[in-house]
């Protein structure tokens, strides 16, 4: 356990740092708890005609679950969280895949050119991520030179009878996919550099000398050693892409919903506040596990860094 | 023995390819004469044109801009404020609620988080009266509470690697508590400072989700506005706005990589200098 410093400590006797502490902390608490907690309420809430749209009144008294009920037997809702989870799972395996090689390569080349590759996997997170979505609806497109190009290939592979005029992408869940692997990749890549950055070659080349073939050196030596990347990496994918409301907003397939998108029309379209809330808790609820993980193995990642 | 790893080089380039074919795509389209967006009819550069003339996109960005700017500037402040104390003050009542609040805006889906601070707003307009109408206030308070918390990572980390010896120093040398917080400390997390509201200004400046929740009539901030437009398919002025975007990023980015390259390498030869000296 540390020590608190003397600075702290004269802090502490003037009352400085109730303020220092005490500022940022009511805000959050105002702006940030306070606002979830009425969510977690009316989740509970009936459902009314009035404005705001609920109370807690009436048939159901104080508590009323129908709301989660129903998450558990309209159908709507589960297809939606099983789209969710399932598209965010595909991206996140194929960020893994394409990003885990790109980390390990950029922790291969030289430094100089090193720090300019990783400005670059860095300069699409400082443009907005809405034109980064915008950039792939020009390339999915019917009347795009990319979907041409695909359609050629497809049309040249396939038997004269599959061949097609165009491929249709836009509107599907590939679609959103793709973006979200577009937008999601340097998260992946960023925490898997820093912890392959880490390793000791030494270790690579001592197994080589030992006489392990480089396949194997890959999977028990670095591999192992950078499973708290990857579980950071990926989970810092996932967690997003489950939530995610713009893309398949815009690329996405409008008859099988993504969990965000069930919970604005809920809130906007339904103007059912105690629904909307429900499905929000429940996305929580869903999440509070991965959330989890993702702070234990980010503490341990740090707490390796700072070795 | 050195073997060139032929198989990562070539996964690198084809994901560089994956990274900016897009966006020169988007950039190359954005001077295309024709109206179809997706189809190349000729050089023109006349979506530019009609960019710049157009009002609305000109008020978008303006309020963006003053939102990122006012957002950016207290969520630092407060999120300095927490960073120095979960990183000095170790010990101090609520502290785990503390630390789970800074964490949680981090990686709350932004869909919970623009509908809580919706329903807030409105629960809070029908019991005090305040706010009257959503706009430039409610987007800014929304703002600063999930950028807040990136600064506040960002500090902390740098204060947590900075060596707390130099400031017991300080006061061994008989500096004044203030002092020592305005002469050592905050000089020595000034970059982290920096980057944390270079990091909330942009957060702020892309924000779409939770801005589309906290917004009300007549306050279209430049996302909103491309969302809008974007919603209903491809249009060249997007591209051209797309273009001028990653130039202008692309530039600053480039040139804050300089600064920070020319300065660590400042700082290691005066490093050595100062070892040599010693010696």
């Amino acid at each position: 356990m540390e020590h608190s410093s003397r600075l702290s400590r004269w802090f502490d006797r003037r009352g400085w740092s109730d303020i220092i502490i005490g500022a940022p902390y009511v805000w959050l608490v105002v702006l940030f708890l306070l606002p979830f907690l009425i969510v977690v309420a009316i989740s509970v809430a009936t459902k009314t005609a009035t404005a705001p749209p609920f109370s807690f009144g009436g048939e159901h008294p104080l508590v009323n679950l129908q709301g989660y009920q129903r998450l558990l037997h309209d159908t709507l809702y589960l297809r939606a969280f099983l789209t969710s989870l399932t598209n965010a799972g595909i991206a996140m395996v194929l960020c893994l895949l394409l990003g885990y090689p790109m980390a390990l390569a950029l922790t291969r080349v030289s430094r100089s050119w090193r720090n300019i590759l990783l400005m670059l996997v860095i300069l699409p997170f400082w443009t907005s991520f809405l034109l980064r979505v915008y950039a792939w609806m020009g390339l999915m497109g019917k009347n795009s030179w990319f979907n041409a190009l695909l359609t050629d290939a497809w049309n040249w592979v396939v038997p004269v009878d599959w061949a097609v005029k165009s491929i249709p992408m836009m509107h599907t869940n590939f679609a959103v996919v793709l973006v979200m692997v577009y937008t999601y990749l340097p998260f992946m890549i960023l925490p898997l550099y820093a912890s392959l950055e880490r390793l000791d070659p030494t270790l690579d080349e001592a197994a080589l000398d030992l006489g392990s073939r480089p396949s194997r050196v890959f999977l028990d030596v670095t591999l192992p050693q950078s499973v708290p990347g990857i579980i950071a990496g990926g989970l810092l994918v996932f967690i997003p892409a489950a939530g995610e409301l713009v893309i398949p907003s815009l690329v996405g397939n409008a008859a099988s919903p993504m969990i965000g998108r069930v919970i604005s029309d809920e809130f906007s379209s339904a103007r059912d506040w105690p629904m909307a809330s429900s499905v929000a808790v429940a996305l929580l609820l869903l999440m509070v596990v991965p959330m989890m993980l993702y702070s234990h193995y980010q503490a341990k990642a740090e707490g390796e860094a700072g070795k | 023995m050195k073997r060139r790893p032929v198989f990562l080089l070539t996964v690198l380039c084809f994901g560089f390819a994956f990274f900016y074919v897009p966006i020169l795509s988007m950039m190359v389209y954005s001077f295309n004469e024709s109206r179809l967006a997706t189809v190349w009819g000729g050089f023109s550069t006349k979506w530019y044109v009609s960019l710049f003339s157009n009002r609305q996109v000109i008020a978008a960005l303006m309020l963006s801009l003053k939102i990122a700017l006012v957002s950016a500037t207290i969520a630092t402040i407060l999120g300095t404020m927490a960073g120095i104390a979960l990183a000095r003050f170790t010990k101090f009542r609520g502290r785990v609620l503390f630390s789970g609040l800074v964490t949680a805006p981090l990686i709350m889906p932004e869909v919970i988080t623009g509908i809580s601070s919706l329903m807030f707003f409105i629960l809070l307009a029908d019991w005090i009266g305040w706010p009257g109408s959503r706009g430039f206030t409610t987007i800014t308070l929304a703002h600063i509470t999930f950028s807040m918390v990136f600064v506040t990572t960002v500090v902390q980390a740098r204060m947590s690697q900075a060596d707390r010896a130099i400031e017991e120093a300080a006061m061994d040398l008989g500096s004044r508590p203030w002092q020592v917080l305005f002469d050592v400390t905050l000089p020595v997390i000034s970059p982290a400072i920096l980057s944390g509201w270079l990091l909330a200004f942009t957060i702020s400046l892309d924000d779409v989700v939770i801005t589309s929740f906290t917004t009300g009539p007549g306050s279209t901030t430049l996302p909103l506005l491309i969302w809008s437009k974007v919603k209903l398919g491809v249009t060249p002025d997007i591209n051209a706005l797309a273009t001028l975007t990653v130039l202008i990023v692309g530039i600053g980015v480039a040139i804050a990589g300089f600064v920070m390259n020319r300065s660590d390498a400042r700082r290691d030869a005066d490093a050595r200098l100062a070892y040599q000296a010693n010696k």
